[in-house]
């Protein structure tokens, strides 16, 4: 096999719009035998609350055309959120990390977060992890 | 145009929307033996740029795309 690609992803935004992308690539990554590791930091740490992925938004005045959204969605075939984080992790390609500064700001606690969390660290933490990866994207 | 290979499992992803297609194929191209043929059924027009990537990325071989009327078959042989 080729030499193993990496990819990390920075989530900071926890609206619809912008939790699927870097979901569908996570997954896409890791059936590519790509290593994903994931940072959800500041409004994309609420994702990772227990049905935070189910509860996501678009973002502004378009969240009320939301329930509109996840009908296309739907009708087109794409995962929910929650499964398509549960796809990703089930792959054991991906891992995902919890921003603590964020936990911090937001009064967050471990316990409040689903159990697919792997990792909580801060912004060196996850640079150094970022620092060996192949691609990052900043979603 | 070749003959169509003869594969060693069907996966019928139709109705599947990305990244699905290429997480189920992954998940049942593990099963074959090396040298064994998966064929994967796909309506997803993103498949015909995906497939060829993937399998190169995944170290298989992809045999050949069968366009039908509404979907296209995609041959990958597992060689990794």
């Amino acid at each position: 096999m080729a030499d193993i690609k990496r990819m990390a992803l920075v989530v900071h935004s926890g609206t619809l719009d912008k939790a699927y992308p870097p979901l569908m690539l996570a997954v896409a990554g890791a059936a590519s035998d790509m290593q994903v590791d994931i940072f959800f930091t500041f409004w994309g740490l609420p994702l990772l609350k227990k049905k935070g992925l189910k509860r996501a938004k678009l973002p502004g005045i378009m969240s009320l055309f939301t329930s509109m959204m996840r009908w296309r969605i739907k009708k087109c075939g794409i995962e929910t959120l929650p499964n398509l984080l549960k796809a990703a992790v089930e792959t054991g390609n991906v891992r995902i990390y919890a921003c603590t500064a964020t936990m911090d700001l937001m009064m967050v606690k471990k316990e409040q977060l689903i159990p697919e969390v792997t990792g909580f660290m801060g912004a060196a933490g996850f640079l150094d992890i970022a620092s060996e990866c192949d691609v990052q994207l900043f979603i | 145009m070749t003959d169509k290979p003869i594969p060693d499992f069907t996966l019928d992803a139709r109705g599947l929307q990305c990244p699905m297609p290429i997480l189920k194929a992954k998940k049942e191209i593990q099963k074959l033996e090396i040298g064994q043929i998966l064929e994967v059924i796909s309506n997803d027009p993103g498949s015909k740029e995906d497939f060829p990537r993937w399998a190169k990325r995944t170290g298989n071989e992809l045999l050949g795309i069968f366009d039908e009327n509404d979907f296209s078959r995609y041959f990958v042989k597992r060689l990794g």
